[in-house]
């Protein structure tokens, strides 16, 4: 109702025909949360990965495996005839990752660590801060998530936007078709893949962020002692924490990329001012025609 | 068809904007970067203010788990492998070894500080007490776990011995061992837990590992098992119990050696 007024009243202003495509199409709710979380999860990344660096393996089970062997994954240097290495291992399969995982540094100053300078924070080794920083921004994040459900749950973009449809399964293959070839329709509605990345991200991966950070907590454990039986043990939810986050990682690179790929100016105009233009009636209406 | 006229000019313009948002946008990132970094010193300012969430996490999980709720514990068929060594494991310290010469039979754990009746106790008499054993996971900050079977005397029960002064409001742990050395001498380990944690049923003052003597390299004569938190808030070595009514005169005023160095007091995630 609001956003319909809105556009009626931007419409008459300029009197402009092309302006009925130009629709208020995110809440001022769905702006501030979704770059909260942009802030929250940039910090949570790097400061995480400094926190992996203190211990470079993830394991499966209850506990870390010393006088037996339960790592699926490992980062690691080397001393070998060419000098050292560093090597990434994965199910025991290892990878030669000099430069970036293992071994890294400026030339000639390189030191064995995990993760880069470049990607933690701090870019020097400290575990205690970028555990300051981790659960500072993790006090964020889950406030925003729960401001955001209760926003979109009371103005509707949840049942609006993101509650998926009949049509939209409908609509899946012709989707996946017009997205591996770049052609996208810019319409109010978000597209199918659209809702169930975004959908994903909201509703599966970072509640399991969330919960497998509490069962790593051994406060918290004394209190929801099922979690760590559930998710297989402390050292599991562990794993599944670093699996979610490479998970969300490749997240972003597709949005950023589909981003780029659909108009990034009209994209960044309605995420930062909501106003976005839609395509015309015409070429909304018979999209698999319109040429792009 | 205006649409298809003007987009040529208008990716060009995306492109150029584009790289050059880029470039900017990863010199803000590396300068910030570095600004970061200075700003995350112990004592900051923006330090001090994202510590904030510390105390927020501490008091939210104290409101949820409360005095009492137990760690999870494990059965026989979980300790698969020995307890995982960490920190110092072999004290370098003259006084600590001439202890281990003769089997830790001059040792005493002294309790001091806030406590009605000072105590002085041998191993054999903290052996004679009441005994709890628990088979539990040990955390590391790092990310590792270990489990394992530990077995001492309840630290209620010592307390108990000493009657805690009204105004005490933490233990104290003091060590033998030399964690680290600075200008102005030795430091030996020390830490510190609230009365909640120090009263808490599994929190223990461990004398055995696995059914046997703790080994030197887990902290033997005696190390406390505080099974809600980190690892780093069970100091090993231990000879002295002091109960205070604050830190802020004991090493650098964090709590303890680790938290001196940068870790939060609350080591309950």
């Amino acid at each position: 109702m609001e956003s319909l007024a809105r556009n009626q009243a931007a419409g008459a202003d300029t009197a402009a025909p092309s302006d009925v495509t130009l629709i208020y199409r995110q809440s001022r709710w769905t702006r501030l949360t979704h770059w909260l979380w942009a802030i929250a999860l940039f910090f949570m990344l790097l400061s995480g990965l400094q926190i992996f660096n203190a211990r470079p393996q993830l394991y499966i089970g209850k506990e870390s495996g010393f006088g037996y062997n339960n790592t699926v994954f490992a980062i690691g240097a080397e001393n070998t005839a060419a000098g050292p290495r560093g090597y990434t291992e994965i199910f025991g399969k290892r990878f030669d990752t000099t430069g970036v995982l293992g071994w890294s540094g400026p030339a000639g100053q390189e030191t064995s660590r995990a993760f880069p300078s470049w990607a933690t924070i701090p870019s020097y080794y400290d575990l205690g801060t970028a555990r300051v920083v981790h659960f500072f921004f993790a006090w964020v994040l889950t406030t925003t998530l729960l401001v955001w459900l209760v926003a979109s749950l009371i103005n509707g973009h949840l049942r609006r936007d993101l509650a998926p449809r009949l049509d939209d399964f409908r609509r899946l293959p012709r989707d996946i078709v017009d997205h591996a070839r770049f052609r996208f329709h810019h319409t109010r509605e978000y597209n199918t893949l659209q809702k169930m990345a975004y959908g994903g991200v909201l509703f599966v991966l970072l509640p399991l962020m969330i919960i497998t950070g509490l069962a790593m907590s051994p406060s918290m454990d004394s209190v929801l002692p099922f979690l760590n039986d559930l998710l297989g043990g402390r050292q599991t939810a562990r794993t599944i924490h670093f699996t979610v986050m490479l998970l969300l990682v490749a997240f972003f690179i597709i949005h950023i990329l589909m981003i780029l790929a659909a108009g990034p100016i009209n994209e960044l105009r309605s995420i930062i001012t909501g106003w976005y233009r839609t395509d015309p009636p015409a070429h909304a209406d018979n999209a698999p025609e319109r040429s792009a | 068809m205006a649409k298809f006229e003007i987009s040529p000019k208008l990716q060009i313009s995306r492109r150029k904007f584009l790289t050059s948002a880029s470039l900017g946008l990863s010199g803000i990132m590396l300068s910030g970067c570095d600004a970061f970094d200075s700003q995350l010193g112990v004592g900051d300012s923006l330090r001090s203010f994202l510590e904030s969430a510390n105390g927020l996490t501490w008091r939210a999980q104290r409101l949820l788990a409360g005095a009492d709720a137990l760690a999870p514990e494990f059965t026989e068929a979980d300790i698969r492998q020995p307890q995982r060594p960490n920190g110092v494991t072999a004290p370098d310290d003259d006084f600590y070894k001439g202890l281990l010469a003769s089997d830790f039979a001059d040792w005493r754990l002294e309790v001091s500080g806030l406590v009605e009746k000072p105590l002085s106790l041998t191993r054999e008499q903290l052996m004679n007490m009441p005994s709890r054993t628990q088979i539990t996971r040990h955390d590391c900050v790092e990310g590792w776990s270990c489990i394992a079977k530990w077995t001492g005397t309840p630290l209620s029960l010592v307390l108990d011995q000493a009657v805690v002064k009204p105004q005490a409001r933490y233990v104290m742990f003091h060590c033998l061992d030399t964690i680290d050395r600075s200008l102005a001498g030795d430091i030996k380990y020390y830490g510190s837990i609230d009365l909640i944690d120090a009263r808490h049923p599994q929190t223990i003052l461990a004398y055995g590992l696995n059914g046997k003597p703790l080994p030197v390299e887990n902290g033997a004569p005696l190390r406390v098992r505080v099974e809600r938190q980190l690892g780093y808030k069970m100091p090993k070595y231990l000879y002295k119990i002091e109960l205070v009514d604050g830190f802020a005169n004991i090493g650098g005023g964090r709590g303890g050696y680790w938290e001196d160095n940068g870790y939060d007091w609350y080591g309950g995630i």
